[in-house]
């Protein structure tokens, strides 16, 4: 039967490609950052680069294999779904990583070949693809929040250009991005048709940024201001009036990043909890757990756990064969979110005060980052269509409950 | 639902349009009126057999379909679904036990009359109401077995015995030595208690296989609390788009919207996990106790959920004997104690991982 042997089964014309990969990895990622993965940090704020990390981003970027599914007219690897496979099984093998991301890779990129005109593509895609541009999400504003639509940042007709004046807020990165992508209105008399999708330069005059301090202590994200921006005409993706439909194909890419896209590495990143627990807590005789409550928490969870990363998996066999799209991946977002939570959770509480230690000495560098991330972690529920959001999309979409008269 | 190969799509429609169409609830609702001493339709049972259904986990050598465990769990899930009483569950897991520890001569004997449907098997594990296989005390002295089994599922009408005994799994057919009490239980299904007083036995595997065959017949049970958390739900989803209240049809509210959102949730992470088991079993892996643990805690508090919030979302209809909750409810209550708990499984599933 077709699972999961048939995914892993060889197969022989990729040889040559897994031949060719194994080779380029060997001639261009430097030894000297295997397993030295900072493409989160990077991700998150500038990061001053060493001349190897440099060296492997503007390789990358040559090659078009950060963004190895985008085609390669515009920068990309223009890979297969195979191919890709074999790209990152070689990569894993190597210790490499990949130097290109942020949200043009994620959200923008994949949005914009699919939306953009030539020009737009031209000017934009091989950019990402070289990780040279920053791009950030110009969304959320102080009073559309869950309620998206509702955003009010006024790009008026001045012409050959646009004049945008309004506030954005939850701007990830705002402070380190050169670009913007951005839902603003053309038009007050309607609320979904009256808006568009619009690409800001975030050094143009009357763009201000102001980073918002978060609980854990990072400031990630940003108070964006526009006053009397003026934006050309050329920097519309679609048409007037088509921003709610581009903008929402758009977080359908981000969803899928957000709730692990099919890799659950990363959420079950780190070690198991009984293990965690036990050198935080010691045993019993019989070799559990003592505290019996939290040891059932513990189970609890990594069964959660193990059920979304079989989920993970059967949602991507089912899309790979030809049963249409799974109605699981409507789950994800929230049960990604639980499970991202109940971590934290659990290992702030295992390990006790030490779990909670803020900064400086008299805790280790993990306990430190145990509670940043459990802070954080609360944010998981909230950001890209919160858990409340995500229960209205299976009700009415999925169930087929209706709304309210 | 996992990837099929056409035979598995087939297999599982044909049995979805026959439970949809001759037996629906109102099937199980006559059986449970006419109250057959086998606690099942005999003549629905045939026809299973005549879809060659109990001879889906036995070789073809056997006269079987070696379609193996996600097939047989495609089948009762569609059975669950309508609460189709029949003893393919345990059949299924007793001639697994045939199969994995009987002798050629057994096998020879046993599993064709299995296949055919012509035989009815049983396993016989527990001694007491709580699942405990450590608890033991059925022994075997020069081939004869003693002890006594409560609850045994499908007891009334076995007509061969896969038993537990201290030193391991033996076969018991036939009535010498075995005295059968019937237990009438909230979800009227049979259920019975056995003795068997120096029975006859044939030593099919020692504790280790005794584990392995209840692993399996775990699964087994988790297939159909499936297609009755399934249909439980989807019941309780239809019913909500009919019933109005305030001038609103009750699915309109944002309240009841998110508790079934919720329980949508729960449902897809059971089927993977289920799924999951009865495929870890086709493909003999070596954490088959842990996936069917993972599958069986899952299951029972889905199934719990499900069901509860099927009699509270129906209001007081749910809590009348002439509408369907109350079948749903007893039988999910009696399969999450068959074969261990989620709590037992939860502790189980600890203990296997080392904590």
């Amino acid at each position: 039967m077709a699972t999961a042997p048939e995914l892993d089964a060889p197969v022989a014309p990729l040889d040559a490609f897994r031949a060719e990969v194994r080779d380029w990895l060997a001639a261009n990622f430097p030894a000297s950052l295997k397993g030295h993965d900072i493409s989160l940090s990077v991700l998150e704020g500038p990061t001053d680069l060493s001349p190897d990390q440099a060296a492997w981003q503007a390789a990358m970027g040559e090659k078009g294999w950060g963004v190895p599914s985008w085609p390669k007219a515009y920068g990309g690897g223009g890979l297969d779904k195979a191919q890709i496979r074999v790209l990152n099984e070689e990569m894993a093998r190597a210790g490499a990583w990949n130097p290109i991301g942020g949200m043009g890779v994620m959200m923008f990129g994949p949005t914009l070949l699919e939306y953009g005109n030539e020009a737009q593509k031209q000017e934009h895609i091989p950019a990402i693809a070289k990780g040279l541009v920053r791009w950030c999400q110009g969304y959320s504003e102080p009073n559309a929040g869950s309620d998206l639509a509702n955003v009010q940042t006024f790009a008026e007709d001045a012409g050959d250009h646009y004049i945008v004046n309004g506030q954005k807020t939850w701007t990830s990165g705002g402070q380190w991005a050169d670009k913007c992508f951005a839902l603003v209105r053309t038009d007050k008399s309607q609320k979904h048709g009256g808006i568009s999708f619009l690409l800001l330069d975030m050094t143009a005059p009357g763009v201000e940024v102001r980073p918002i301090a978060m609980i854990s202590g990072q400031s990630p994200f940003c108070e964006t201001f526009f006053t009397n921006v003026k934006v050309p005409k050329e920097n519309l993706v679609g048409r007037e009036g088509q921003g709610w439909e581009i903008g929402t194909r758009l977080l359908q890419h981000e969803r899928s990043s957000l709730s692990g896209g099919g890799s659950a590495s990363r959420l079950f990143a780190g070690k198991p909890m009984g293990k965690l627990a036990k050198e935080y807590r010691g045993e019993d005789d019989k070799g559990r757990v003592p505290d019996s409550d939290l040891r059932m928490r513990i189970v609890r969870h990594e069964m959660d756990s193990r059920a979304f990363a079989l989920t993970l998996r059967r949602a991507a066999l089912e899309a790979k064969s030809n049963q249409g799209p799974s109605a699981a991946t409507s789950i994800m977002k929230n049960v990604g979110a639980r499970i991202t939570q109940d971590r934290a959770e659990l290992s702030i509480e295992i390990m006790g005060m030490a779990g909670l230690g803020w900064e400086g000495e008299g805790f280790s560098e993990d306990e430190l980052t145990q509670t940043r991330t459990w802070l954080w972690g609360k944010a998981v529920s909230i950001y890209g269509g919160s858990t409340e959001i995500q229960n209205n999309v299976i009700s009415k979409r999925i169930l087929g409950m209706l709304d309210h008269q | 639902m996992a990837v099929l190969n056409d035979e598995q799509t087939m297999l599982r429609d044909m049995v979805r349009e026959w439970s949809d169409e001759q037996s629906p609830v109102s099937a199980f609702r006559k059986m449970r009126a006419a109250a057959p001493a086998e606690g099942y339709d005999p003549a629905a049972w045939a026809t299973l057999g005549e879809m060659g259904l109990p001879g889906i986990v036995i070789p073809e050598e056997h006269g079987g379909t070696a379609f193996g465990y996600l097939s047989l769990g495609l089948v009762l899930e569609q059975l669950g679904r309508n609460l189709a009483a029949s003893p393919l569950a345990s059949t299924s897991a007793a001639a697994t036990a045939i199969l994995m520890g009987g002798s050629d001569a057994l096998k020879a004997q046993w599993l064709p009359q299995i296949a055919s449907g012509a035989v009815v098997a049983t396993l016989a594990i527990d001694e007491g109401p709580v699942h405990d296989p450590a608890k033991i005390a059925t022994s075997v002295v020069d081939g004869k077995l003693s002890g006594t089994k409560a609850f045994v599922a499908e007891g009334d009408s076995a007509g061969v015995f896969v038993v537990a005994a201290v030193d391991g799994l033996y076969l018991v057919a036939g009535d010498a030595g075995v005295t059968r009490s019937p237990r009438h239980m909230a979800d009227s299904r049979s259920h019975a208690q056995v003795t068997f007083d120096a029975a006859p036995a044939e030593k099919l595997g020692d504790a280790s296989l005794t584990a392995q065959v209840i692993d399996r017949a775990t699964a087994a049970v988790c297939a159909e609390m499936l297609g009755m958390a399934e249909q439980a739900f989807n019941t309780t989803n239809d019913y909500l788009k009919t019933r109005v209240q305030f001038g609103q049809q009750l699915s309109t509210f944002q309240a009841l919207q998110h508790r079934m959102a919720k329980m949508f949730t729960e449902l897809e992470l059971m089927r993977s996990a289920v799924e999951g088991a009865l495929e870890a079993i086709d493909a003999g892996r070596s954490d088959i106790d842990q996936a069917v643990s993972l599958a069986k805690a899952v299951a029972s508090d889905t199934l719990h959920l499900v069901s509860r919030e099927m009699i509270q979302l129906h209001g007081g209809i749910g809590m009348t004997d002439d509408y369907d909750a109350g079948f749903y409810i007893k039988r999910a209550r009696v399969l999450e104690a068959m074969w261990g708990n989620a709590a037992f499984h939860r502790e189980r599933f600890a203990r296997l991982n080392g904590y």
